[in-house]
């Protein structure tokens, strides 16, 4: 055979090969998230958690079995990449009908026109408040369960300090803290009795110290309007905040930058007091005993403070049967449901009556605290579709005064940033 | 030798030679047979390729310049309109920015000369036939096959406070030396990560300059040892020499891969503690996607790309071959 033409064969040939896959990959991912007729889609983090992801499949399972209308097809994504998975969803139109989001992200996906408000059959106000995400007076998104940040301790070190333990009602002050952490390094059992996270990275830095801030009376934004942080980010309150965070490491309360898993440290008793959430609660009893306990955080002013909202479920806009898609969601917020989930991922289920099906949080179960905390102490992370903004610019302000930047003009420069940002998004109007 | 036309050229001269002046009634007899097709084959086989870049590759970088003058966002609802230079005036006020150029210098100005040297050195030694050298090439290339991710995460836990490194320190000092938490100190946060970056890279360029090396004639060599040259005079006057273009060759790689220092960041420190990591690729992803400001990250980028292009032209420049 003439040898040009079998270059010109296999040329042409791998064109159109090309070319099909090119096609082929198009066609695929379409149909992936188009729904055929009756057949929904839910986009959910979870690849990378299989008992959350079991516990969503179940349900959906269950609804697929109570009525044979639709059919409700779960796709998980790895948390990593599901933000992303969502935005480029967005952008080529494709989104699916139901997808969970975390909390923080609700108003800023609501704002961008993915979200639809709900219109549930099932009465929300039976939810813990911080699971459900509001954003210009409706709601947009619903999730099954809550975290709380809490602080914990051994009750026997605590009492060799001399220190009193934290309760609800007469959590520490941030004298007494101040006091108990000098007690507990005078102790000399560890280089740094306290252990707040500090390696953290990404929304950690906001969830875990803008309450906080809080506490002392300051804020991420004016949650007036939410047009700008400037008087809340940089007033008096935020800075006296940062002396105090600063002062907790120069004091040598605490390390710059923590061990990469707190709760596992302070398990091996690298840390006194260790600054993590309910999720970690299990693995501590199981570790410690009945010598663990968990306080409420610090408060520094204005009582303890904790970050609300985790991952919740909305509807997009873009769906094309949102009927369907509402009836699901408000199906999967039946008790036995929410309880379900809560208890595969040991987190704060999200009702009563779903606590009341978990003995651990059932009236006087061992993580009760953990729900008393949150219905007490959380304070949503502004419901503003500046949030993710605002995070960044916080999470850096934060490492930087951690690292010896002088307070005032970190926090200057943040709230500079911010509110050139809401500025140029129009003030993030509807 | 070089006048010898290349076997697979066609060689159109010889036939223009020999066809009439052209009138164009037959151009098709001006040219060989089978041209036509071999040019056909030859936009074929370089239309995968073409079609990939022009579509993933260019037409995005286009289209990046051009948001970098709208107020374009990655989620909004609000029409993209058109900033003029809003964007880069906000960038060249911008104290992070001229942070991250510095440390991208400091980076390059760095990591040039002495990964490229630790290279060299490292062909030098394994270019030898002895036993096991082979042992030796593998070892060498081992990090530039892992991920930079993986060697990124691997450093981050050696460098800590209490990491492998201090360890050794301190063991090898009795106690004497307690060293830093390397990334946590704005001192000696770039200082670490350049020693790990030499560490993953410097095999691949000692591939190239092994390669160039191999490539110098064993001639010259022989002649050279006849004229009773030392060691060092046969690398100044025949090495060197013979590595004009892997110079350039490495130099050139060695810089850009500097210029877009990127994952280590990324992976270890976050462009923290105080921005004294930050580099410029950093900032357009930070921007881009945690902040949401395609049109800012679009306008770094812009800035970015005229850098690179200036930084390689006076390279091409200053390596060009003077004769």
């Amino acid at each position: 055979m003439n040898k040009t033409l079998t270059k010109v064969l296999a040329t042409s040939i791998a064109a159109v090969a090309l070319t099909a896959t090119l096609a082929g990959c198009g066609k695929g991912s379409a149909s992936s998230s188009t729904e055929g007729s009756g057949e929904i889609a839910l986009w959910t983090h979870n690849a990378g958690n299989p008992e959350e992801l079991a516990a969503v499949q179940k349900i959906v399972d269950s609804y697929n079995g109570s009525q044979d209308k639709v059919k409700i097809k779960v796709q998980a994504f790895p948390q990593d990449s599901y933000n992303d998975s969502v935005v480029s969803a967005a952008a080529a139109g494709k989104l699916p009908c139901i997808v969970d989001i975390d909390g923080p992200n609700v108003p800023n996906w609501a704002w961008a026109g993915y979200l639809k408000p709900l219109e549930l059959g099932t009465d929300l106000s039976k939810q813990l408040p911080s699971t459900v995400a509001q954003w210009d007076g409706r709601a947009y998104a619903v999730g099954y369960y809550d975290v709380a940040l809490a602080m914990m301790a051994r009750a026997s070190d605590l009492k060799a300090a001399g220190v009193r333990v934290a309760t609800i009602d007469q959590p520490w002050t941030r004298d007494e803290f101040q006091d108990a952490l000098t007690k507990l390094k005078a102790l000399g059992k560890w280089d740094y009795p306290l252990d707040l996270g500090t390696a953290g990275t990404g929304e950690w830095l906001p969830y875990a110290y803008s309450p906080f801030l809080q506490s002392f009376g300051g804020d991420l934004v004016d949650r007036d309007g939410f047009q700008s942080a400037d008087g809340v980010l940089n007033g008096d309150k935020a800075v006296e905040w940062a002396g105090w965070f600063r002062g907790l490491a120069d004091q040598g309360f605490m390390a710059k930058k923590s061990g990469k898993d707190s709760t596992q440290d302070f398990l091996n008793n690298k840390s006194a007091i260790v600054y993590t959430g309910s999720w970690a609660a299990d693995k501590a009893k199981a570790a410690v005993g009945d010598d663990l306990v968990v306080m409420p955080p610090v408060d520094l002013g204005k009582g303890p403070k904790i970050g609300g909202a985790s991952w919740q479920w909305g509807v997009t806009s873009g769906c094309s049967n949102p009927t369907a898609a509402m009836d699901y969601l408000s199906y999967s917020l039946k008790p036995e449901n929410i309880a379900a989930v809560a208890k595969a991922t040991g987190t704060i289920p999200a009702s009563e009556a779903a606590a009341a099906q978990i003995p651990a949080f059932a009236e006087g179960g061992t993580n009760r605290i953990f729900m008393d905390l949150s219905r007490k102490f959380a304070v949503m992370r502004p419901e503003t579709p500046a949030y993710p903004f605002i995070a960044t610019e916080f999470g850096k302000a934060t490492q930087d005064i951690l690292n010896g930047a002088d307070s005032k003009s970190t926090l200057d420069k943040a709230v500079k940033a911010i509110d050139a940002n809401i500025k140029s998004n129009g003030g993030y109007k509807k | 030798m070089a006048t010898v036309p290349l076997p697979t050229r066609p060689r159109v001269r010889d036939t223009t030679k020999a066809a009439p002046p052209p009138s164009d009634a037959n151009p098709s007899a001006r040219r060989r047979p089978g041209f036509r097709r071999d040019q056909l084959s030859g936009w074929g086989m370089i239309a995968p390729a073409a079609l990939l870049l022009l579509a993933f590759v260019f037409i995005p970088a286009i289209l990046g310049f051009g948001l970098a003058f709208t107020n374009a966002r990655l989620i909004s609802p609000r029409p993209i309109e058109f900033v003029g230079m809003d964007n880069f005036a906000r960038l060249f006020t911008d104290p992070t920015f001229y942070r991250a150029l510095l440390n991208v210098a400091y980076f390059t100005v760095v990591i040039v000369p002495v990964q490229s040297g630790l290279a060299l050195v490292m062909a030098l030694l394994i270019n030898k036939k002895f036993r096991g050298v082979n042992f030796f090439r593998t070892v060498y290339f081992l990090p530039v096959v892992t991920s930079m991710v993986v060697v990124s995460l691997l450093w981050l836990f050696m460098y800590r406070k209490d990491g492998l490194i201090n360890e050794i320190l301190s063991t090898v000092s009795f106690g004497l030396i307690s060293g830093p938490d390397w990334l946590g100190d704005p001192n000696t946060a770039m200082p670490a990560i350049i020693v790990l970056s030499i560490w993953q890279a410097a095999g691949f360029h000692m591939i190239i300059w092994l390669a160039g090396l191999q490539g110098i004639s064993g001639e010259l060599y022989e002649a050279s040892q006849l004229d009773g040259t030392s060691r060092w005079q046969q690398f100044r006057y025949v090495t060197w020499p013979g590595l004009f273009h892997t110079r350039s060759l490495v130099l050139v790689t060695i810089t850009i891969q500097a210029l877009g220092l990127f994952d280590q960041i990324s992976v270890m420190t976050q462009g923290g503690p105080m921005d004294s990591t930050t580099t410029i690729v950093y900032e357009a992803v930070r921007s881009g996607y945690r902040q949401q400001e395609t049109s800012y990250a679009s306008a770094i980028s812009l800035v970015f790309f005229v850098l690179v292009l200036i930084v390689s032209a006076v390279q091409r420049y200053l390596t060009r071959e003077k004769d």
